[in-house]
């Protein structure tokens, strides 16, 4: 069984037992409540299995809400631990987890969290904006959802079954090379992160593919909601960037079981090659990240202004601004590495003028909603606090892209503040306000308006007590990965960043509480007429929640805005004919695939020579038996269709 | 590129596309054109390993270097053999798409047997190196000589499995639409494998045998 | 790998409000090209693929000879090498890819200019950047001097 024996769980540990418990027994009660209601049938031939945009959508978004979770428990117990540790105090935390804890934390938000999300979204609205009936490859996107599932998974295991990484979240050598750290630890984390890599650029594939190539009659490029376009920008990026990853991830894991050299310190290996490449990768991550945001602060904004979207062509035009302008700046992630003034110089520049096409997005933002007609939804309440934060962390931003500026901060509690900044009051928000906004869309029901609101403040408050008092700490030298500290007028700041953390563990229950009460009493809060906010794009135009095939026939599209054109135009009439419609059936290919993918994995980590071969062996024939298979389609006769709409639209209040 | 107007062929008929919003594009472009997405993202990561070799190409830690260990004679047969396996392959899909069958069994048996070949004198190249003691572990540059060409050959043995199965699914299943487009995918893949071996002789035999 | 869509199949499923139970003139598009796919005239495909290896022959035969002659001036045989084989790859592209610059061919050859675009960001940035970090390392014996 290779390096895996019974010491491999850490019974000698409280903390990890408790938790892995937790997890453990939070695992076994779902399982064990979906048995015996009965619900695997329902569950295995609706969404396991399902090919359907919609659903692996909704997936992709509670994945990352449960692992939502898992990072913040992370974070509290980080801000616990350092608003202890002063002075001659240890914390409860070891450093050895500690370590694990920051590494962990790291690794989980951004590739379980934060990807998950907005992949989530972009899967779910796209094809319905773009008035088309699914992506470009159906079974792939399944495939690349399970295979995401994979990754987060094995993070997990080793919470109970071995140790994780102590590297922080992007395992630098020559600390995670096979010398400094021989444990199981940094190979989980190359591992899930190399299925999970996997399953993102496939996503990325796929969805680029749709945008380009699948759009409804009349949809041409310039008559794409900005979301799409936002969408796309993200996607061509990871089609670009995650293939650097998968490289670089590949050379670590051949230094490390190959003993090649890489990364090494001997035999000519070059620790600073790894730096220039993971950040290659990096840079491009995190507008992967924050453009689909945009994108959603779009829509948002527009609709809750009741005004089109001021300055398109220059959003659309920002937008692919941003996108080139990613992959020219990553060395201002290690200015401090010696590359000499010249190069630090041109990616600094670089990295102020990619602030540019940000402001004007801002600038068009604030355009739409001076003088519209202001709604405050909850979607729009995250818009507006994501333009103050956001814009203070992009503040921050341009200040550390200032090379002599950096050499003070990089790597100090002002850069972790910036960071989180620019991620959770632009990522973070902007997900909740898609989660908020296209809720009624999936479910058919809005979610409780108080119960949203008291999240957001939770959130807004937590935030800036949580993280200013990081930038006042990384200025007076206070450096991150910390687990204690000597200089004990640091912690009244710690404490205070503790209280933040508290109050946004609150704006979580909220959100939780939030999604337990609308459930509770959704009949009084249905959407009948699927256009619960009076929107503009055409997802709106659809059924809540759409039908499996989403239109009955695709819209033609004959400008911006289509459907406001629709309803303003009194479109919206049933057709007298509908042809009918093929549907791709369900496919188990992602399911068992992913299931390969944990085993290969796990046994590589754990060094199983023989459980490898196998799985990986499983694996490729899964590949050639779902290849071989003819699928059979469904068909959805014309008629039913027009029954299905003439019901929907006669009762309708909009036409 | 016209976005309003529909572009006229010869013949007199109207050519749209997706961007000519004629709706979506038909399921063999579509299938296409995902797939080349997939393969700049294949070059990409080979790129990241090209440049790996790049900085890496002069720490031989007092081993080997590439000027003593690269064997050209070998290296033109292998490039031989892949040209000629395009080529093969390139006609193997015209056979197919015309419904001549004989003929494309022969090219891509072919295609496969010239591929093998390719595959056969690298492992042979691999061993004799390893066994002279120039294995990828001995320094950085084999670390970056043996993982940048063995990713090559990684792919072009997926190659090969994939010729035998997309071979019995035409005998099998015949030329229909969803096997024609496999095909197609699997000679796209074919060619950029020959592409990025223009790049490995090049930048990496050539420039490090002199 | 990826499965067919017949789902979203083409604009005959419906293309304005009221539309009738024909198929409207652009139903079956011969659309865009995809690469690799050829719909010319079929006698005239051999003939690519056939030129396309004698080119490509030609030019690798001209590589060998670059860089194991003297044929060319010494510090130019790097960019000799690298001409041939972009000039090269451009070969396969256009016999054996059928890329073309027309309009049925546009995002093809964008989504190959982006790939372009990112390889030389990558490459040349990667070697500028490590050439410039490792100008500014210690020099190895000064290490081996602190390592004892």
């Amino acid at each position: 069984m290779g390096k895996l024996s019974w010491s491999a769980v850490p019974l000698g540990q409280p903390i990890p037992m408790a938790a892995s418990l937790f997890v453990i027994l939070g695992v076994l009660g779902t399982l064990a409540v979906v048995t015996f209601k009965g619900w695997w049938p329902y569950l295995w031939r609706e969404w396991l299995t399902s090919v359907d945009h919609k659903r692996i959508g909704v997936m992709y978004v509670l994945l990352a809400l449960v692992l939502l979770l898992r990072g913040f428990i992370d974070a509290l117990m980080m801000r616990s631990q350092l608003a202890m540790a002063s002075g001659g105090a240890q914390g409860y935390l070891p450093p050895e987890h500690y370590d694990q804890i920051f590494s962990a934390h790291g690794t989980i938000m951004i590739f379980f969290m934060a990807m998950p999300f907005m992949v989530g979204l972009m899967n779910f609205v796209v094809p319905l904006q773009l008035g088309v009936r699914d992506v470009a490859f159906p079974v792939l996107n399944s495939v690349s959802f399970w295979l995401t599932a994979s990754g987060a998974l094995l993070v997990n295991l080793s919470l109970v079954v071995g140790e994780f990484a102590r590297t922080g979240w992007l395992a630098y050598p020559p600390l995670s090379e096979l010398q400094f750290s021989p444990g199981v630890g940094v190979d989980y984390y190359l591992w899930s992160l190399q299925i999970a890599g996997v399953g993102t650029l496939l996503a990325g594939i796929n969805l680029v593919t749709t945008i380009l190539k699948i759009r409804a009659p009349g949809m041409l490029y310039m008559r794409m909601p900005v979301f799409c376009w936002t969408a796309l920008a993200s996607n061509l990026l990871i089609v670009a960037a995650f293939p650097i990853l998968t490289a670089t991830f590949g050379m670590l894991l051949l230094d490390r079981y190959a003993g090649m050299h890489f990364f090494t310190n001997d035999g000519g290996g070059n620790a600073m090659l790894y730096f220039n490449l993971i950040w290659a990768w990096g840079h491009p991550e995190v507008y992967i990240l924050i453009l689909p945001a945009f994108g959603i602060f779009s829509e948002v904004i527009a609709t809750f202004s009741g005004k089109p979207l001021f300055g398109y062509r220059s959003m659309v035009l920002a937008t692919m601004a941003i996108f080139i302008l990613s992959f020219m700046v990553w060395l201002h992630h290690f200015f401090t590495m010696g590359a000499g003034a010249n190069v630090n110089a041109f990616f600094g520049l670089m990295t102020m003028i990619i602030a540019v096409p940000t402001g004007v997005k801002i600038f068009n933002w604030l355009f739409t909603l001076f003088q519209g007609r202001l709604r405050f939804e909850v979607p729009l309440m995250w818009a507006l606090g994501f333009m103050v934060t956001f814009v203070i962390g992009g503040m921050t931003g341009v200040l550390l892209a200032v090379p002599p500026a950096d050499f003070q901060l990089h790597n100090s509690l002002f850069l972790v503040a910036h960071f989180h900044n620019v991620i959770i009051g632009g990522v973070l928000f902007g997900a909740m306000a898609g989660y908020n906004y296209w809720f009624p869309k999936a479910f058919g029901f809005t979610l409780d308006k108080r119960l949203g609101q008291v999240s957001f403040w939770c959130w807004l408050i937590g935030f800036y007590l949580a993280f200013m008092p990081l930038y006042a700490l990384g200025l007076l030298g206070m450096t991150r990965r910390m687990q204690h500290y000597a200089d004990t007028s640091w912690q009244p700041y710690l404490i205070v960043a503790e209280v933040g953390a508290v109050v946004i563990l609150c704006g979580i229950i909220a959100t939780i509480a939030q999604l337990v009460v609308s459930i509770r009493t959704r009949e009084t809060r249905r959407d009948l007429t699927g256009d619960p906010w009076n929107g503009r794009t055409l997802e709106w135009s659809t059924a809540s929640p759409p039908p499996a095939y989403n239109f009955a026939a695709m819209p033609q599209v004959d400008g911006l805005d289509a459907f406001w054109e629709m309803k303003r135009q009194g479109l919206l009439v049933p057709r007298e004919q509908y042809d009918s419609i093929e549907t791709p059936s369900n496919s188990a290919n992602g399911f068992v695939t992913a299931f390969f993918a944990v085993v290969t994995g796990f046994a590589m980590i754990w060094h199983i020579g023989w459980l490898a071969i196998l799985g990986m062996a499983c694996a490729v024939v899964t590949l050639f038996a779902f290849g071989w298979i003819v699928r059979k389609d469904a068909e959805i006769s014309g008629e039913y269709l027009g029954a299905v709409e003439r019901a929907r639209l006669g009762k309708s209040e909009l036409a | 590129m016209n976005i309003n107007a529909a572009t006229e062929f010869t013949d007199g008929s109207a050519q749209m596309t997706a961007a000519d919003g004629a709706g979506p594009a038909p399921v063999r472009i579509v299938v296409a054109y995902g797939f080349w997405i997939f393969l700049l993202s294949d070059i990409i990561m080979f790129s990241a390993l090209f440049a790996a070799y790049a900085v890496l190409s002069g720490q031989t830690a007092g081993g080997p270097t590439a000027h003593d260990l690269f064997e050209l004679r070998n290296v033109a047969i292998e490039t031989l053999c892949l040209l000629f396996s395009s080529y093969t392959c390139g006609l193997g899909t015209l056979a197919v798409e015309r419904r001549r069958m004989p003929h494309f069994y022969v090219s891509f048996a072919l295609t496969f047997a010239l591929g093998a070949a390719f595959l056969g004198l690298e492992l042979a190249e691999f061993s004799r190196m390893i066994g002279a003691g120039a294995g990828p572990s001995r320094s950085a540059f084999l670390s970056a000589f043996f993982s940048l060409v063995g990713l090559h050959g990684v792919h072009i043995s997926v190659g090969l499995i994939w010729i035998v199965f997309i071979t019995a699914q035409v005998a099998v299943r015949g030329p229909r639409d969803f096997v024609l487009r496999r095909l197609r995918c699997f000679s796209l893949f074919w060619h950029a494998l020959d592409i990025i071996w223009i790049a490995l002789l090049s930048l990496v035999y050539l420039m490090g045998a002199r | 790998m990826p499965d067919s869509n017949r789902k979203t199949s083409g604009p005959s499923s419906g293309t304005g409000p009221s539309s009738s139970s024909s198929p409207s003139p652009t139903a079956t598009p011969t659309a865009d090209r995809s690469p690799g796919v050829d719909e010319d005239a079929p006698s005239g495909s051999i003939t690519s693929y056939t030129v396309g290896l004698l080119f490509a022959l030609a030019l690798t035969g001209a590589s060998f000879l670059v860089s194991q002659t003297q044929l060319l001036w010494a510090p130019g045989v790097a960019v000799g090498l690298a001409v041939l084989a972009i000039a090269q790859m451009g070969v396969h592209l256009v016999f054996f890819f059928h890329l073309s610059s027309g309009p049925d061919n546009t995002n093809n050859v964008l989504a190959l200019a982006f790939g372009v675009l990112i390889v030389a960001l990558v490459v040349t940035g990667s070697l500028w950047i490590m050439y410039n970090l490792n100008l500014n390392m210690m020099p190895s014996s000064a290490i081996m001097e602190m390592r004892q």
